[in-house]
């Protein structure tokens, strides 16, 4: 199947496979932080749980919700990615992802992106951003104790 | 041959010869033709209607009903010889009933704040169909809130039809005052019966509010027969530009009422004591109106009636035809909305894939198309889906867009790993 690359840069393997199977796909009894996602332009909503402990380490994530491929790949390997990773190292995270998916850095320079990079592609579809960044954007509310965002 | 058949056919050297009149679809798009599918959105100019929008600005442009200088003279021409030509393409009886609007959601604000400030009253009931564009509800709701009137909703069926019979009954209560319908879905391309329902409306002294945002580029209109009160378009939805659109009204409920904005134009002399409104259709118009779009606007009109657009009409029958024949190919496909009277769209999911990747996968191979809710969250809801991907074609679409778009479908649902 010919696809253009610029498909091909953005629906990965890795893209798919967490678009199939969600990690980290449930909610969680009682977090400790909890924030609601909303993009309104495409109506994707996404839910973020986190469970932090007493030394502001995340021990657990989840996410629960409804979207595009790219929102909810993004969600999963956010998941995967900051569960073990103290609070300041995630927002440090959501800084860097939100830089590399709006073109302001290359993932090459932060080798902490490594595993992120699979979303370097969306920068050149500025549609496509807000679908990357929603599960970050809604960790960070989450980790404000922000319960409710809106990327609009 | 028979002649008559050999009348009867679009031919497709002919559809080529009509895409040579509109410059942008020879554009690519990723190093591939595009294919421009997105037409209930917004409609292509062809040259025609660009160069004289050009022409004008280069040759004759001025401030109309103002001047008395040549310029604003030829500028107030053009601007009242494009409403004369509107009033003509729809079946207007005067001149006094077209009133040239920035779109078809600028003239249906003007009615619910005109007409339905004066005639709308607390427990009063205003029918909306459920398959309406937000700029058909949201101007209601708000006028709802100011005055205490309730929306009540004309149900639609599961092929994305009217509920005729849901809404005779719905007309039998009291106190409803106004029925809100488009005469077109821009969600799902059904046709409502809007002939039936005005006059069935009218028979109950019920007035009708006809969005025809999405009928007017593809079929004539005649809003007479139609028997509409008000029956709003937009310009950029019948190849003309954007900025312009047009509602027409019936002379006698438009005298009837107050102005919508105030400002030059719309006052035939003001004090600080006392303001007279102007005469129609200019009681409506206030401030600089969009004087070269209502240009480009006239020019539109004469591009559509140089055309046969019986004829077109039927060559879009066909085209959606084999589009929903092509689309049942798809594995995973669902159309949203198959009544049997519909305009050359169709709105549908693929299962397990969300409409934005398809929207952007389909961009890559060069077919534009709109996915997302259409401004139409109450269908949504009603079909239990988030959202749609949509293919709304023109006279101007081939079938070989139509494969072009099958065939960019089927690598969605081979990337995405669709079976049925
Ligand atoms: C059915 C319908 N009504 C109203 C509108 C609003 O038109 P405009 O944005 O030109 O005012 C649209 C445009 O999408 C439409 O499809």
């Amino acid at each position: 199947m010919l696809l253009t690359n610029r498909s091909k840069n953005l629906y990965q393997e890795v893209i798919l496979d967490h678009n199939k199977s969600p990690r980290n796909y449930r909610a969680i009894e009682f977090p400790t932080h909890f924030a609601k996602g909303h993009n309104p332009l495409c109506g994707d909503k996404l839910d973020v749980y986190l469970i932090v402990d007493g030394e502001d380490v995340v021990q657990d994530v989840s996410f629960v919700g409804d979207g595009c491929a790219i929102s909810k790949a993004s969600a999963s390997i956010m998941t995967t990615i900051v569960k073990g990773k103290s609070v300041d190292e995630a927002k440090e995270l959501f800084t860097g992802f939100h830089e590399m998916a709006t073109g302001k850095i290359e993932p090459s320079e932060d080798p902490k992106l490594r595993r992120l990079q699979v979303f370097a592609g969306v920068k050149d579809l500025p549609a496509r951003v807000k679908c990357a960044t929603l599960a970050w954007h809604t960790l960070d509310a989450a980790l404000r104790n922000k319960q409710e965002i809106s990327t609009e | 041959m028979n002649d008559s058949i050999t009348k009867s056919k679009v031919t497709p050297a002919r559809i080529l010869e009509i895409r040579r009149d509109f410059p942008v679809l020879e554009r690519t798009i990723q190093d591939k033709p595009l294919a421009y599918l997105d037409n209930a959105a917004s409609t292509q100019m062809p040259r025609q209607v660009i160069e004289t929008v050009s022409a004008y600005h280069s040759f004759h442009h001025s401030n109309v009903h103002r001047g008395v200088h040549q310029l604003s003279q030829e500028a107030t021409d053009l601007y009242e010889g494009a409403r004369e030509k509107l009033r003509c393409f729809v079946g207007a009886s005067s001149l006094k009933e077209i009133i040239f609007t920035s779109g078809t959601t600028d003239a249906i604000n003007l009615i619910a704040h005109s007409w339905g400030g004066m005639n709308v009253a607390k427990d009063d009931v205003i029918l909306i169909s459920n398959m309406e564009h937000h700029a058909n509800i949201v101007p209601w709701y708000m006028l709802a809130k100011r005055t205490g009137a309730q929306i009540q909703v004309i149900p639609i069926l599961d092929d994305g039809s009217l509920d005729m019979n849901r809404f005779s009954e719905l007309i039998q209560q009291p106190n409803v005052k106004a029925v809100c319908v488009n005469h077109v879905s821009n969600a799902l391309g059904s046709v409502n019966p809007v002939e039936e329902v005005c006059r069935m409306s009218r028979e109950k002294g019920i007035r009708t509010v006809i969005d025809g945002a999405q009928a007017i580029g593809h079929f004539p209109v005649d809003v007479r027969s139609i028997g509409a009160d008000f029956y709003a378009f937009s310009g950029h939805k019948m190849h003309g530009p954007t900025g312009i659109g047009v509602l027409y009204g019936r002379q006698e409920l438009l005298e009837e009422m107050g102005p919508y904005k105030g400002g030059g134009d719309m006052i035939l002399s003001v004090s600080f004591d006392n303001i007279s409104w102007n005469e129609l259709p200019y009681k409506f118009e206030a401030g600089t109106p969009p004087i070269s779009q209502a240009v480009g606007l006239g020019a539109a009109v004469d591009y559509l009636n140089g055309l046969d657009r019986q004829l077109l009409s039927s060559y879009e029958d066909e085209l959606l035809a084999y589009t929903t024949r092509r689309l049942m190919e798809i594995p995973g496909m669902q159309l949203v909305g198959t009544a049997a009277k519909k305009v050359s769209l169709n709105s549908f999911v693929i299962k397990g894939v969300h409409p934005h990747d398809i929207g952007t996968i389909l961009d890559g191979e060069g077919v534009a198309v709109r996915t997302g809710q259409h401004c139409a969250e109450p269908v949504m809801d009603r079909f239990c889906i988030p959202a749609t991907t949509r293919a709304s074609m023109a006279f101007y679409n081939t079938f070989e867009e139509i494969d072009q778009l099958t065939d960019a479908l089927l690598k969605v649902t081979e990337l995405f790993d669709v079976t049925d």
